[in-house]
């Protein structure tokens, strides 16, 4: 790995039961941009990300991290208590399921305001604030600020959801299917709302995602998985428009079929 | 001034005292029960009381029958109140259900098998009609049933003839660890499955009763069948370190449940029935059932099932099951509780003037 | 004394096993160690807990005083009185001042407790994140990471919907800077009395089976926000007899046409300031 990559992983492993999740897998992210993995459901994507967010622990292989310091960290190593600071303030994780990350009885600023508190903010005045500058940010009136997220649409829940968890400026974001399950026109308001804000903010991206559509909008680099081994990696316009691999040609051209 | 406050709690709580003994006497031109006949007549009870006071001894069950004027929960409490101040010698060997001198053995999974069905003294196949010849308490003695031989070497436990062939899991190796007391320590989680069966056989009959219930209506269902339900008198035996060798200390009556239930396997494990337990003291078919029923419940996580129902989340369970415990934090409610109450009170003065404040602007603007 | 029992009910193992949790309680101020509580004489929720701790903690030479809603003469405060007078002997006061060992509920008295003296407080929930997440295994590791954020979204929400803090008794508390702690459901007013207080804190819940501490001296602070800071609350009366314009009051009806007094919930201070008005 380079002496500048913000995530770097090597040769990671890992099985469930006869199952091979994972296959000798390379990673390499650096600061600022968007990396997408894409694959059926089943290819391993979702667990490679898991394991990148030292959420699984691989049977084989590591995952080293740059802290703002400049330190190397080897994320399986990390005391639980450090991995969990990590995730409240370095990090960022966007879920396709809003409701499941998100406080559905706690109102739209409590959401937002949450990881603030956590990092110790104890200012009600200024978290409020920031909260509603958020709000604003992801496209929500800020006048709703103190509505439950239970009355929402999909689309706003997804939003406040990215709200609550850029709110601490985190460096690295994990996506899981952020746009699965809205409509297409919510889902292209939303693409581009990602999009603007990884922009203004220099935020890097790991994104999994099944639909190519999505990748080639937001990555500017694309990883294709097929049963647990990445079977080809490269710039997003190019291994999407010259397709070197016969998965990867099936990939997109199921895509222009439709 | 009407203002009395609460002294003289002393003499209120002496005066209290006189006056529920005279209740507990109730009619003293009646003659007193005494203990043998609620050992007796009334053996069911006893045996609730004992398997929830968690403490194998009929006549203080009685006595607690007796002084709990027939509260059933209350006596369990009299029980553990008195158990807790008895020293804790050793933990006995398990007991051997498949030597019991058997009163009662039933399978629902098999029509037929080796030592037969026994039925025993069930209610199962009672009319529930209220029999009024009992009411005459000089009504002629029951004739006496016809005589029954059971061989317990003619009874194996149907579990072990599943076993013979795999089809259902076993026992696994005894791990020779003292099992976990959740008198002595306090109960953490994960909870192993000791711990809980522990919890469960002292737990209370309508909580175990309506946890399984729930899991026959889909909430964590198990697909149970009743494997077998055996009534009547083990041995206890300890083997106390400085002997180095089993004594036999007695002989308790015991319920015991074997549950089957479907299983579909896994990944590493072939397709094969798993087990729920139940073993309760006395006589006690509902809670050794029920008991069978949660303890599988409870095992869902360790057999890879999604944990999504009550009676599946161990901390739910048995945190409670203990009526004991539960009886206890719902009654101290009628405890005085002014001093929050008023600082609530307080509270809700301040929130309300805030509120008809902030109303009140508005008018003006 | 009863016949057939040990001094103070308890047997020394199970004393020793108490005090063995009291210990670790003082070394990790506000931290809840799990005991082994005994199943007492006593109902669940009606102080088990703070009678165990008493029990493990209570010599012959020790004076106690029980209140129960800051009185001495409730019936609850008076049936653990009488249960450590019969099983331990023990003298018995009702003044604050000449008490080695208090055993309370809900209330710290008003009185000043000094560094020879003891406090001992009958919690019936001693996580103070239940209400937020009631997994008791969650909140295990939510105070192992120190991670309290939800606790402050709590008073967030409070303060966006109501302008203020609604939670006025059971408020919760941060010890040594480290662990968020339930101060037992005492009224929000009695809060600042434990922050550096002399006198050693101990706190039982036995249905819980839970025991913490809070050691002299140590720093105790009432969550809050910068710009809406932690307000000890209580009526704005005169106590109707004696007077006090400090202490927390009771409202006590008088009739039923909305007639009511006020009076000290401490009976000790209000008999006190009485005795010496009279003289």
């Amino acid at each position: 790995m380079s002496d500048d990559t913000l995530l770097s992983a090597r040769d990671l492993s890992l099985s469930f039961g006869t199952l091979r999740a994972l296959d000798g897998v390379d990673v390499d992210l650096w600061p600022g941009e968007v990396l997408a993995i894409v694959g059926e459901s089943g290819s391993g994507k979702s667990t490679l990300l898991n394991v990148l967010a030292g959420r699984l622990t691989p049977d084989q292989g590591h995952v080293f991290y740059r802290d703002p310091d400049g330190h190397l960290a080897d994320l399986h190593a990390m005391s639980a208590p450090a991995l969990r600071a990590l995730h409240r303030s370095d990090w960022g994780f966007v879920q396709q399921d809003a409701r499941a990350a998100l406080r559905m009885g706690v109102s739209a600023g409590g959401n937002v305001g949450e990881r603030l508190m956590a990092k110790g903010a104890r200012h009600y005045g200024e978290i409020r604030a920031e909260a509603a500058r958020w709000l604003e940010m992801v496209e929500i009136d800020p006048g709703r600020i103190d509505d439950l997220p239970r009355i929402f649409s999909g689309g706003m829940l997804q939003r406040l959801q990215i709200a609550a968890t850029l709110v601490t400026h985190p460096r690295l974001v994990f996506m899981d299917e952020p746009t699965g399950g809205l409509d297409v026109s919510v889902q292209a308001r939303l693409l581009d709302l990602i999009r603007r804000l990884v922009g203004q903010l220099g935020l890097a991206v790991v994104l999994v995602t099944h639909d190519i559509a999505v990748a080639r909008l937001l990555a500017q680099r694309i990883m294709v998985m097929q049963r647990g081994r990445v079977v080809e990696a490269g710039l997003t316009d190019q291994v999407l428009d010259d397709p070197a691999h016969p998965y990867t040609q099936l990939l997109v051209s199921s895509v222009l079929q439709a | 001034m009407a203002y009395v406050a609460v002294k003289g709690g002393e003499k209120a709580i002496d005066a209290a005292h006189a006056w529920l003994a005279v209740e507990r006497r109730g009619d003293p031109a009646l003659p007193a029960l005494d203990l043998a006949q609620i050992e007796a007549q009334l053996g069911r009870a006893v045996d609730r009381v004992m398997a929830e006071g968690a403490l194998y001894d009929r006549r203080l069950a009685a006595l607690a029958i007796r002084q709990a004027q027939g509260d059933l929960v209350e006596a369990a409490f009299l029980l553990r109140a008195f158990r807790t101040t008895l020293p804790r010698f050793l933990a006995s060997l398990p007991l051997e259900t498949s030597a019991m001198a058997i009163r009662r053995r039933v399978s629902a999974v098999f029509k037929d098998l080796p030592g037969g069905q026994m039925l025993g003294p069930t209610t199962d196949y009672t009319h529930r009609l209220l029999d009024f010849a009992l009411a005459d308490p000089a009504a002629a003695l029951p004739p006496a049933p016809p005589e029954a031989v059971p061989d317990a070497a003619r009874m194996p436990r149907v579990h072990d003839m599943l076993g013979q062939d795999g089809l259902i899991e076993g026992d696994g190796p005894p791990t020779g660890d003292e099992p976990a007391d959740l008198t002595r320590q306090p109960v953490s989680f994960p909870a192993s499955r000791d711990l809980r069966l522990q919890a469960l056989a002292r737990g209370d009959e309508g909580f175990l009763l309506a946890m399984g219930y729930s899991t026959q209506r889909g909430y964590g269902g198990t697909h149970p069948f009743a494997g077998e339900i055996r009534l009547g008198e083990v041995a206890v035996e300890i083997a106390p370190p400085e002997l180095g060798f089993a004594i036999d200390i007695g002989e308790i009556t015991v319920t015991e449940c074997q549950m089957v239930n479907q299983f579909k396997g896994s990944k590493t494990v072939p397709a094969q029935f798993t087990r729920g337990y139940g073993l309760v003291f006395g006589h006690n078919e509902r809670k050794a059932m029920a008991m069978a029923l949660v303890d599988r419940a409870l095992r869902a996580e360790e057999l890879g099932e999604e944990v999504t129902a009550p009676a599946q989340n161990a901390e739910f369970v048995l945190y409670h099951c203990d009526n004991v415990e539960a009886t206890g934090f719902v009654e101290h409610l009628k405890l005085p509780h002014y001093v929050d109450f008023q600082s609530e009170l307080e509270a809700i003065r301040r929130l309300r003037a805030t509120a008809a404040a902030a109303s009140a602007e508005e008018v003006v603007a | 004394m009863s016949e057939g029992y040990n001094f103070a009910y308890l047997d020394e193992q199970t004393k020793r096993m108490i005090r063995r949790a009291l210990l670790k309680a003082v070394a990790v101020p506000g931290h809840q160690i799990p005991f082994g509580a005994r199943e007492m004489p006593l109902p669940y929720g009606w102080g088990t807990g703070g009678i165990q701790v008493t029990a493990a903690i209570l010599g012959q030479s020790d004076t106690l005083k029980v209140i129960d809603q800051g009185a001495d003469d409730t019936t609850n405060a008076v049936s653990i009185r009488r249960f450590f007078a019969r099983t331990a002997g023990v003298a018995t006061t009702t003044e604050t001042a000449r008490a080695s060992v208090i055993q309370t509920r809900h209330r710290i008295p008003e009185t000043t407790l000094r560094a020879d003296q003891i406090i001992v407080y009958q919690v019936p929930q001693p996580e103070p994140l239940w209400r937020l997440e009631p997994s008791r295994a969650a909140c295990r590791t939510m105070h192992a990471l120190a991670e309290y954020g939800l606790m402050h979204v709590k008073l967030y929400e409070d303060i966006a919907r109501y302008g203020q803090v609604a939670i006025s008794y059971d408020y919760p508390v941060m010890v040594n800077d480290r662990h968020l702690m339930a101060p037992s459901p005492i009224p929000a007013f009695d809060n600042p009395k434990m922050d550096r207080m002399p006198a050693l804190q101990l706190f039982g819940a036995g249905r819980e089976k839970r025991i913490y501490a809070i050691p002299p001296y140590t720093s105790v602070r009432s969550l809050d926000f910068a710009d809406h800071p932690f307000r000890p609350h209580r009526a704005p009366h005169a106590c109707t007899l004696c007077g006090s314009r400090d202490s927390y009051l009771d409202e006590v009806l008088t009739d039923d046409r909305g007639g009511r007094i006020f009076v000290c919930s401490d009976t000790d201070y209000c008999a006190t300031r009485q005795r010496k008005d009279a003289a």
